[in-house]
């Protein structure tokens, strides 16, 4: 059912991890649907490059491998240039995702949307075309 | 490769193969037929369904070929709505059965019928009190299984038919899971209908049968032809009905030594896994469970990811989260017996039988222990935990 893509990504995750003294984390979805990805961002005040990312994730096989190839893609760009990559970026890159398993490209893009919010807030800045994150980790239900 | 996922299906034994090979090429008649090769098959399956309903202490004309369980279950359910719709239309089930059974259920709501859904305890039990209650003058079946197929919780069936009679309802059991792995004898169980699978125990996919009890009035699902009594249309099925009942004698021949055993790899396995992976427990009842089945949660981490790091080291086994179900609710079976959501998630359902090994199972701990500590290293939920706790050992 997964690409090979996907399989290589889920078995050789890249950027796993955490960041101490990150620029910017962001954490989303809930354990009830059974999948949470927290990202670290590492950003240069000055230039808005990534200079750095790691994630950890709660999940399936594929918000592994969401998350990872998420981290790779925003990996040495700038804030303006991550923004760009959507959901359907990460999973061209990883040549597809079966339909149930969609929503896993999507919380990869807002992780990275949050992690990129939680930047913005610290910094008092604004990021054009950045919106609050739309879910976050819930308490035990 | 490890097969650790018998309770999905099992691996047709040499000697069933070779009990069904002549119906294929040689003896290919239609049993309906009247000529005399067709009365030879005839006269095998007759022998054949004789040795099934010995095996449940049944008759004979007691035993209806079906297509499998999940046939087996629409059949038993609708069949006895069907039948008794002007006398009730209240049903009594359990939370934890097969979808066969719940969704047929679903169905029957939707045409007017009225379920009551029976809870367990955090053991998988249902609660006679609680079935007796819910008893009343329009319930026309009760419908709970013998074993569960995720946590191999084995219900109090003799019971539960106790009840059920001492009321006038009928009693059906789900017993696709259990059949050939304990005892099972309809009349002194209180059952009237059951269902079974045959791929389960060593035979052929696409054969099972329900026993409906002499005198039980059901509807047929399908009809069409004078098969099955009349009751089960569609061609006799010479072959598989033939590799069933040489899958259950296998099956019966050899049970006590083989739960024995099973029970002995079972065993070791859960005291490895206990003691070598912290944040696990097991899901339902120790004391009443089959003994190939053994389900455990790992906390912090999710099935999918579980089973498919198993799969690469070639391991198979099955989960009950969400991620393997297809929708996003994790099973609905530990829902049932009380685990949080992200608890149910992280489950894993392993089912020994008797074709494997001790090495198998040691290979299996050692593999879980790296497994679960690689998806914890990952894993935002222990972390948390973690800087929570302050330093724990994995």
């Amino acid at each position: 059912m997964y690409s090979d893509k996907v399989m290589e990504h889920f078995m050789n995750p890249r950027n796993v991890g955490e960041l101490e003294d990150a620029s910017g984390v962001g954490t989303v979805g809930n354990a009830k649907c059974g999948d949470i990805m927290r990202i670290y961002l590492d950003i240069d005040d000055d230039t808005h490059i990534i200079n750095d990312v790691k994630f950890k994730t709660f999940g399936c096989g594929a918000a592994i491998a969401t998350s990872s190839m998420a981290t790779e893609l925003v990996k040495g760009k700038t804030i303006e240039e991550a923004l760009k990559i959507t959901n359907t970026a990460v999973m061209e890159a990883l040549d597809g995702l079966p339909p149930v398993k969609v929503h896993c490209s999507l919380l990869a893009e807002e992780a990275i949307h949050a992690a990129l919010w939680d930047y913005a807030q610290k910094n008092n800045i604004v990021i054009e075309g950045l919106k609050a994150p739309k879910s976050d980790i819930h308490e035990d239900e | 490769m490890i097969y650790l996922d018998n309770a999905a299906t099992t691996r047709v034994k040499e000697e069933v193969l070779e009990a069904m090979k002549p119906y294929f090429c040689d003896k290919f008649y239609n049993p309906s037929s009247i000529y005399g090769p067709s009365r030879d098959v005839t006269k095998e399956i007759n022998n054949a369904r004789k040795f099934i309903a010995q095996s449940i202490g049944a008759s004979e004309n007691e035993i209806y070929f079906t297509s499998g369980g999940s046939e087996a279950d629409n059949w038993a359910i609708k069949g006895i709505a069907l039948s008794r719709k002007d006398k009730g239309r209240h049903i009594i089930t359990s939370k934890i059965e097969h979808h066969a059974v719940l969704e047929t259920c679903k169905q029957l709501e939707s045409l007017g019928f009225e379920v009551t859904y029976l809870n367990v305890n955090s053991e998988g039990l249902i609660s006679l009190s609680e079935l007796e209650d819910s008893i009343r003058e329009d319930t026309i079946l009760v419908s709970v299984m013998s074993a569960n197929n995720e946590i191999g919780v084995i219900e109090p069936i003799k019971e539960i038919g106790e009840i059920c009679h001492k009321h006038n309802v009928l009693f059906h059991t789900d017993a696709v899971q259990s059949y050939g792995n304990i005892n099972i004898d309809v009349n002194d169980m209180n059952i009237d209908l059951l269902s079974t699978s045959a791929h389960k125990l060593h035979g052929p996919k696409g054969i099972g049968f329900l026993y409906v009890k002499r005198g039980v009035m059901i509807s047929p699902l399908i009809s069409g032809g004078n098969q099955e009594r009349g009751k089960r249309a569609g061609t006799t099925n010479s072959a598989l009905i033939i590799g069933f009942a040489k899958a259950i004698e296998l099956k019966l021949r050899d049970m006590k030594s083989n739960n024995e055993y099973v029970l002995n790899l079972r065993n070791h396995l859960v005291t490895r896994v206990m003691k070598e992976i912290p944040y696990v427990r097991i899901n339902g009842s120790m004391e009443n469970r089959l003994p190939g089945n053994i389900n455990f949660s790992f906390r912090f981490i999710e099935g999918e990811g579980m089973l498919l790091k198993l799969d690469m080291a070639g391991i198979c086994a099955s989960s009950g989260s969400a991620c393997t179900s297809g929708s996003l609710d994790p099973s609905h079976v530990l829902l049932a017996i009380g685990l949080p959501h992200e608890i149910a998630h992280g489950s894993l359902r392993i089912s020994i039988n008797e074709e494997n090994t001790m090495e198998e199972m040691d290979e299996t701990v050692d593999v879980l222990v790296k497994v679960i500590r690689e998806l914890r290293s990952m894993s935002p939920l222990y972390e948390d935990f973690v800087k929570k706790e302050g330093s724990v050992n994995v």
